[in-house]
């Protein structure tokens, strides 16, 4: 395929949207954790923040803590998603998997986070299940689980959400390895399925997973809505802080979350170069035990270990959302009642122009930032540049959002243009494009390009083929783009409430400041109208398709 | 370091104001018609959302006034908001029109010139206003000199559920007692959460033997003198507290939770009429009544405040009259409503005014004005900023 002039020029406006803020906030940053800080009547340079940062009394366990809960949740989320697919893949369990991706993928990170809570604090659905018949217990046990110093909480929530991640970024770089062929050679010299695909496949699979990996390192290490409702509070993680001095009335306190972010970076550049390191290690040693001639027939006995975090991810996840939408129709709900006194609408009905409200806000802005990414992407694409714009669509994933946003924010205030829907749509559009990016780029270029050939023989222009050939043909994974995109876009929490400037309300920024008010039925009703709008256009992705091709199956490709 | 913004702001040149005072009403009025309001309020609690929401329909439909409540997480970052814009030069048609403040954050906005105003005093439903029995002229012992209006009276009470303790509760002594006998069945929000500060502060104003020297700044001498018995409490508490001290609700709601999940006993609340309404809102088991400390509690005023740069200026002071009236006042309190006191004198209403508030039921788990008593004064905003401060060092970090 040729670049179009026009065409490339899209590719220079993707580069300008992912690196040019990450950069512009990492300046906006810098300046200030150096002491430069006019808007306070501050003039550097001076090591003051950073010295302020570290007399800061809660200093070296809020750091540890963001170091050991990002490590932990990467670990176990790879692990995890590893074990799954090595065990069912081939199975009727691997579909199931397949299948309930979606779903799982689309629900908002506090949404996942608040239904998991709900789940597994003292006074929680499950200890209301078992209690007081099998537990003794007719009050909550006094035991810290929400929000323990360690961050198991946090990390749990993390994994729920990083899972399904990492499956489908498994998933997509299968294909190219052909497992199929890799197991039946291994299966035919007496490897059982879980070492055959520890051996053969996975090195191939991380080499493409990589990137992803380092994302959800960097994200654990540093994410926010999650840590401020799992995570522990005596102190809170890193980021937490870094937001709250954000926020302080106090507008000295911003050189100190300057320093902080800096700090942040510093720590994910590090994990990420030691997570680095630790690959090299693995390659060596996998390299010894690979060609041993050892069978590893224990390797086989794990299968139920895949089984069960498979089952247990997607019963989390359901008795999640049931619980959830139990709370949002709740009457009084005592422990340790099972269910509650009474059902009614009454928390829907009173909340229902504030959901009307934040609704339309958060259908706009993700309906704009996802339709601005698309344009970017197929453009881009449609000149086929060549594969470095990987590192460049992972580089708004792997800086922090803690770490850039606050410096954008600090630019965008002090230009007086941090306000109104336009800027929170340009930060959304930051976080999109990636994912609108990694979801579209492989059909895009699994696509037949015979079919444009016969288009160019018919004296047809690159444009007219794209419209009336490659976009209908690949309508299943552009939707299936835009539903991804949507779906980032609706959970976005730091960039729509440090760049909309506190104006701009979207379901998950009204979800998180009612979990400071701890009302359950009205975090609830949030929640779930948040899911939903994650979800609904994945419905659509799934059931628009087979309409439009009731009349031109043959447009349905491959 | 942590004042220098405010006095970078001290020092910037006085901003004059484009809007007229309201010594003429009829003018504000016809001004105000078509202006749209932006009230900054904290947003956590459904009641209050759902209060503005009616003033908002009620101002429309009188005035022509368009009202959107932003949900603050905290009133800090509206603050803050005012603030950016100040040093940012933008002296008019700023993000905010009006806020919901007191104490510390009034404080800090007075004293950098932040504020729209004098105002309040001019409002035509000031005259209803009991400006002799009520602390409405000054806000934690700083003079309010009408640059921000009242519209509810806060008193803390202590709530606790009949089911599980035996009766109230009189002293802070009592409580460490009581806490030590129930180990793990009370909390109080973490701070620098406001509620949470109210607690260090009740139980300071409870524990100290002279009191006086509170409504003065704190100096290095008397703070280490009058927080000694303070500090001592709660080295002996923290280990009783719910989750041993090591974690803490992070609100007054989420405290709230704690009873109905049957997690804790007792809980501050700075709203007399709080439970009633919770009680009514499935928020809360209907065995949760209320008490005081037998030698009084802190009581203080919300009030509303107009930022220097407001756009709206005439639309607010017109909220903030409409937040007077007898008709706001009185849904205001109704705890099936909000429960907040008035600040209105009753005897200075008509008939039918004053026989709207006597037809309230105050509610089952609301104490009557004699039984809350008279409230006491918080204390200067120098004690509280440094109290959350220590608290921090002292318990907010465990490890």
């Amino acid at each position: 395929m040729r670049a179009e002039p026009v065409l490339g020029f899209f590719s220079v406006g993707m580069i300008a949207v992912l690196a040019g803020p990450v950069l512009a906030g990492l300046i906006g940053v810098l300046l200030p954790a150096f002491g430069h800080f006019p808007q306070a009547g501050l003039t550097g340079p001076t090591f003051q923040p950073f010295r302020d940062l570290f007399d800061w009394p809660g200093i070296g366990p809020s750091i540890r803590l963001s170091v050991t809960t990002g490590l932990i949740a990467t670990l176990a989320s790879l692990i995890l998603s590893l074990v799954i697919v090595a065990t069912t893949q081939g199975t009727r369990g691997f579909a199931a998997v397949q299948a309930m991706l979606a779903p799982l993928l689309s629900v908002p990170h506090a949404a996942a986070a608040f239904s998991l809570a709900f789940l597994i604090a003292p006074s929680g659905f499950v200890a209301r299940a078992l209690s007081p018949w099998a537990t003794g217990w007719d009050r909550p046990p006094d035991v810290l689980i929400v929000g323990d110093p360690q961050g198991f909480a946090l990390v749990a929530g993390l994994v729920i959400k990083e899972v399904p991640f990492l499956l489908l970024m498994i998933l997509a770089a299968l294909p190219q390895v052909r497992p199929s062929q890799t197991l039946l050679s291994a299966a035919a010299l007496g490897y059982g399925r879980v070492s055959a695909w520890f051996f053969c496949v996975f090195p191939n699979i991380y080499r493409q997973i990589r990137l992803p990996i380092y994302a959800v390192l960097a994200f654990s290490m540093s994410v926010v809505d999650v840590a401020l409702i799992l995570g522990p509070t005596t102190p809170s993680s890193l980021s937490v802080n870094i937001v709250r001095w954000m926020s302080d009335p106090d507008i000295s306190l911003r050189t100190r979350a300057a320093a902080g972010a800096v700090v942040q970076l510093g720590l994910v550049l590090s994990v990420v170069a030691a997570w680095w390191l630790a690959e090299r290690l693995c390659a060596v040693i996998g390299r010894q035990v690979g060609p041993s001639g050892r069978r590893h027939g224990w390797a086989e006995r794990i299968w139920p270990i895949g089984a069960f975090a498979g089952m247990a991810l997607v019963v989390t996840g359901v008795t999640g959302a049931g619980v959830l939408g139990l709370w949002s129709v709740a009457g009084f709900w005592g422990f340790p009642d099972v269910l509650p006194d009474g059902v009614s609408l009454r928390g829907w009905r009173r909340h229902a122009s504030d959901l009307g409200k934040a609704l339309s806000d958060t259908v706009v802005i993700a309906f704009l930032a996802t339709a601005a990414a698309l344009v970017l992407v197929v453009s881009a694409l449609q000149s086929d540049r060549p594969k470095s714009a990987r590192w460049l669509v992972y580089l708004p994933l792997i800086i922090p959002q803690t770490v850039f946003l606050p410096g954008l924010q600090t630019l965008l205030i002090g230009a007086n243009a941090d306000r109104g829907i336009g800027p929170v749509i340009a930060a959304h559009l930051i976080f999109v494009l990636p994912y609108v990016y990694l979801t579209l780029v492989d059909p895009w270029r699994a696509w037949d390009s015979r079919y444009a050939s016969v288009g160019a023989a018919l004296g047809r222009s690159p444009m007219a083929v794209l419209f009336t050939l490659r976009l209908p043909m690949l309508l299943r994974p552009v939707l299936t783009a835009v539903a991804v995109g949507t779906a980032v876009s609706v959970g976005q929490y730091l960039p729509t409430l440090l760049i909309g400037g506190g104006r701009v309300s979207t379901l998950t920024t009204e979800a998180l400041a009612l979990a400071s008010g701890g009302d359950r039925q009205a975090i609830a009703v949030f929640a779930i109208m948040q899911t939903l709008a994650a979800l609904a256009p994945f419905a659509i992705a799934l059931g628009l398709p087979a309409l439009v091709w009731r009349n031109r199956r043959g447009l349905s490709n491959g | 370091m942590r004042f220098l913004s405010l006095a970078a702001a001290l020092l910037a040149p006085a901003f004059a104001s484009a809007q007229a005072l309201p010594t003429d009403w009829n003018a504000v009025v016809d001004e105000a018609r078509g202006q749209t309001v932006y009230w900054n309020a904290w947003g956590g609690s459904t009641a209050t959302n759902d209060f503005i929401a009616w003033v908002g329909e009620r101002v429309q439909d009188d005035y022509g006034v368009t009202l959107e409540h932003v949900k603050l997480s905290d009133t800090a970052d509206a603050v803050t908001r005012v603030l950016s814009e100040q040093q940012a030069g933008l002296t008019s048609g700023g993000a905010i029109d009006l806020i919901w403040i007191n104490g510390a954050n009034f404080a800090s906005m007075k004293d950098a010139g932040l504020l729209f105003g004098p105002f309040a005093e001019s409002l035509p439903n000031r005259e209803l206003v009991d400006v002799e029995g009520k602390t409405v002229t000054t806000d934690f012992t700083v003079p309010v000199d009408g640059m921000e209006s009242p519209w509810a009276m806060a008193q803390v009470v202590f709530m606790y559920d009949t089911a599980d303790v035996d009766g109230p509760v009189g002293s802070m002594a009592a409580l460490l007692e009581w806490a030590m006998s129930h180990p793990g069945r009370f909390t109080y929000p973490q701070p620098p959460d406001f509620l949470g500060t109210t607690f260090l502060k009740q139980a300071l104003v409870d524990l100290a033997d002279a009191t006086e020297v509170l409504a003065q700044p704190a100096t290095d001498e008397t703070y280490a003198d009058v927080t000694a018995p303070l500090w001592a409490f709660l080295d002996q508490l923290t280990p009783h507290l719910w989750r041993d001290g090591r974690a803490y609700p992070a609100t007054g709601p989420a405290q709230m939770q704690l009873i109905a999940d049957g997690e804790v006993d007792i809980a501050i609340s700075f709203s007399p009429g709080e439970a009633t309404t919770a009680i009514a809102n499935n928020q809360l088991p209907d065995t949760v009544r209320t008490f005081v400390l037998d030698r009084g509690t802190i009581g203080n005023a919300s009030f509303v405040a107009i930022p220097f740069n407001s756009g709206a200026t005439s639309g607010a002071m017109v909220v903030a009259n409409f937040l007077l009236s007898p008709e706001a006042q009185a849904r205001a309190q109704d705890p099936a409503v909000l429960g907040y006191g008035t600040v209105l004198n009753m005897d200075a209403l008509s008939d039918t005014d004053r026989a709207m508030f006597e037809a309230l039921d105050l509610g089952i788990a609301t104490l009557s004005p004699a039984e809350l008593g008279q409230a006491i004064a918080e204390p200067h905003p120098s004690w509280m900023t440094r109290i959350a401060e220590d608290w921090q060092t002292r318990y907010g970090v465990l490890q």
